[in-house]
């Protein structure tokens, strides 16, 4: 992959006509050198942000026919380097493409350009009583990359990830071609389904244009259950019997009192309750306040049968947002608590959770080094932060070396996978590698090739 | 030491309809819930009830239905509610709203502490507590921040004022009204629930009152007579602005200096 060529002041002239807005030099801004989780910086030559398909065609096929890389990105909140230009080469940068095109309220759909943020889709459907189900942690992150690391947040215990939710896509080949797959059509067995090959696979295949996304009607109600418990493997061994059980709720999260207390040192504002070493949050949706408190019913007693010290009833905007703004700023908060920390996002069967968390937990221990989680116990998917704190560069980087190497071993041993909803990007490919074997790499390698015979759409992701 | 806290039922959501030929709020099938101010007046007395071993009563004045609230204080820990409930107290102003809550308080007590919340967010008007005091002659003080000491005939307290705050000590029985920075609030306990499921709510109607009058109560008591009613008009406005960071960020200074959303030092 090193035959692609550098950006000469011609390229950049050339770029110019086909699109709107082309930075470059000293005028691109340091964000765009790395995504959240920071790491090495990687300049890319130049960012390009257009406006519209037409764009992404012309500037695509420029790039293809100069062996040009090219690196989509959304709002670069990512944690596992997928929207970094390893090669240098354009960075195109969809956030200027945020239009809602479309919100059908017959077909229960609504079109959106990639751009168009999470926190902007509630507010523009909500009044009309639908719904969009994903809802992963970071609302600032963009639905261009949702769909390409296929998110999945904290409802997926109820309603699945954002896959489930894409039903039409208008993509960019790397060689400029535009393509619609599905559309609003709620079956299809029309040959291989492209369009979901396409959903999670983090911008190296196409070029994500428009999404048509599945909406379903907005559940009036809603409660949360804060349930405090003596331990953490009594938190999480408890989780099995909840989603068993006829109750359903729409997420199933489990928190550490060491990580509420740095969300309320980071926010400035204190939790309702932190009593307890570890804590089961449960949400339940339906269209009545009877009908969810059937269902609470169930599963609180279920908790207290299981030793929770109590299950409090979070039933009001104000109460709620008590509880989800913490929840909503851990990552940030462990981050802030820290000089430089990596992730783990591995997914495990959900009946071996507690076994993973017991097994991670003990590696602090271990390997000298502190490390936090909290995540979507519901659904098996687990975020583990593991911290630099004052460990010197060179013990930090075994370190952690040894803790991934561990992590990822133990998750592969018990039927897990590396990437839960964050994505292989480049940092977690070795782990990919060592999971899925030589095999199924061979075959991910022909699709790319398929899709992108000369390796310029984000080349060095994935695999 | 006993203590009673004032709460009330509102609409659980703030995007309530006026309708436009009677001027009143829309209420039917509305939602409603605990007034999210009053939170802190029961925090407060929680936490007082676990330092000071104190009794806590709840007080709400409203229909049957406001019943529900009593029911979540009991979740929250209270050991005693009190519902004043009758079709004579309906159209109360705040004047009246007081003397009612007056008379119900004096005919249940007495009291050591009364506590409120700030203000309920349907009436607004943040002047229950302190017209309640008044008419009960006893001291009383808004915008608690901080409570220092309970004693057995006194209490020490911050109070917000603005630009300052202002430490105080008043003789018991007192009134405060607390300011939301006092406590996070602690949530309903499903325990708690099913503890006090079967706990009886005392009821009072002007028949259980010392003023029988019922030309002190309810319309005929209240003095204020609303004109109108209607939504705040809002709006909004975007702009958009090209040009370098440097000159956006000095039109930008600019216009939050002319709006008076800050004051810039020169």
């Amino acid at each position: 992959m090193t035959h692609f060529n550098k950006l000469t002041p011609s390229h950049i002239a050339e770029l110019k006509k086909l699109a709107s807005e082309v930075i470059t030099g000293s005028n691109i801004h340091e964000d765009y050198f790395h995504d959240e989780l920071a790491g090495t910086p990687h300049p890319p030559e130049a960012v390009v942000r257009p406006r519209s398909t037409a764009e992404v065609s012309a500037v695509m096929k420029y790039a293809y026919n100069n062996n040009i890389p090219v690196t989509p990105r959304g709002q670069g909140t990512g944690l596992v380097g997928g929207s970094v230009s390893l090669y240098g080469g354009i960075m195109l940068d969809m956030t200027a493409m945020n239009k809602i095109l479309e919100i059908d309220r017959e077909n229960l759909t609504m079109t959106v350009e990639p751009g168009v943020l999470l926190m902007e889709i509630p507010p523009a459907i909500q009044s009309m009583g639908l719904f969009y189900p994903p809802d992963p942690g970071e609302k600032s992150a963009s639905i261009g990359g949702n769909i390409s690391t296929n998110a999945g947040g904290m409802r997926a215990v109820k309603y699945g990830v954002t896959r489930d939710y894409v039903r039409g896509l208008e993509v960019v080949l790397a060689d400029g071609r535009v393509m619609e797959l599905g559309g609003k059509i709620a079956k299809n067995s029309s040959g291989y389904n492209l369009l979901q090959l396409i959903v999670g696979s983090e911008g190296t295949l196409a070029v994500v244009t428009k999404a048509i996304l599945k909406l379903i009607p907005l559940p009036p109600k809603s409660i949360t259950l804060l349930v405090p418990f003596p331990s953490l493997a009594q938190a999480i061994g408890t989780v099995p019997a909840i989603v068993k059980s006829r109750t359903t709720p729409t997420a199933v999260e489990f928190m550490e009192r060491a990580v509420i207390l740095a969300a309320e040192e980071f926010l400035g504002r204190s939790f309702p309750d932190k009593s307890a070493d570890a804590y089961l949050l449960l949400t339940f949706d339906g269209n009545s306040t009877e009908e969810i408190e059937k269902s609470y019913d169930e599963a609180a007693r279920i908790c207290l049968d299981n030793g929770a010290l109590d299950v409090f009833i979070s039933n009001t905007p104000e109460r709620n947002e008590a509880i989800w703004k913490a929840r909503g700023a851990f990552l940030e908060a462990i981050k802030s608590s820290t000089t430089e920390m990596d992730e783990c996002d591995v997914v495990v069967p959900r009946k071996l959770i507690a076994e993973f968390i017991t097994f991670s937990a003990a590696l602090e221990e271990r390997f000298g080094v502190r490390i936090r989680s909290f995540g979507h116990a519901g659904d098996g998917n687990l975020h583990i932060y593991i911290l630099r704190d004052d460990l010197p560069r060179e013990k930090w980087e075994s370190t952690l070396q040894s803790v991934f190497d561990a992590l990822y071993a133990k998750a592969s041993s018990i039927g897990g996978e590396v990437s839960g909803e964050h994505g292989i990007g480049y940092v977690k490919r070795p782990f990919l590698k060592e999971s899925r074997g030589s095999d199924q790499l061979e075959l991910m390698a022909a699709v790319k090739q398929a899709f992108d015979p000369k390796g310029i759409l984000n080349p060095g992701k994935v695999f | 030491m006993k203590i009673a806290v004032c709460i009330k039922q509102v609409p659980g959501t703030t995007a309530v309809e006026v309708d436009p030929v009677t001027g009143t709020l829309k209420r039917d099938g509305v939602e409603s819930k605990l007034n999210p101010c009053d939170l802190y007046a029961l925090e407060t007395g929680l936490r007082l009830k676990e330092s000071c071993n104190a009794h806590l009563t709840a007080v709400t004045m409203g229909p049957p239905q406001a019943e529900s609230i009593l029911r979540e204080a009991f979740m929250m820990g209270v050991d005693e509610a009190i519902l004043v409930s009758d079709r004579k107290f309906g159209g109360s102003d705040v004047l009246s709203t007081s003397y009612t809550l007056a008379q119900a308080l004096e005919c249940s007590g007495p009291f050591d502490l009364i506590i409120c919340g700030r203000q309920t967010t349907d009436g607004d008007t943040a002047q229950v507590g302190s017209e309640l005091a008044e008419l009960l002659q006893i001291p009383h003080a808004a915008n608690i921040t901080e409570i220092h000491s309970v004693e057995d005939s006194s209490i020490s307290a911050t109070t917000l004022l603005p630009g300052s705050l202002m430490k105080i000590t008043m003789e018991l029985p007192a009134l405060i009204a607390v300011d939301e920075s006092i406590a996070e609030p602690r949530l309903p306990s499903y325990k708690l629930k099913l503890a006090t499921a079967d706990r009886s709510i005392k009821v009072l109607s002007l028949e259980d009152f010392a003023d029988k009058d019922e030309t002190h109560y309810g319309q005929s008591g209240s003095p204020t007579r609303v004109v109108r009613v209607f939504p705040p008009e809002h709006d909004i406005i975007q702009e958009r602005w090209e040009g370098t960071a440097d000159e956006n960020a000095s039109k930008l200074a600019d216009f939050l200096e002319n709006n008076k959303f800050l004051q810039i030092a020169r």
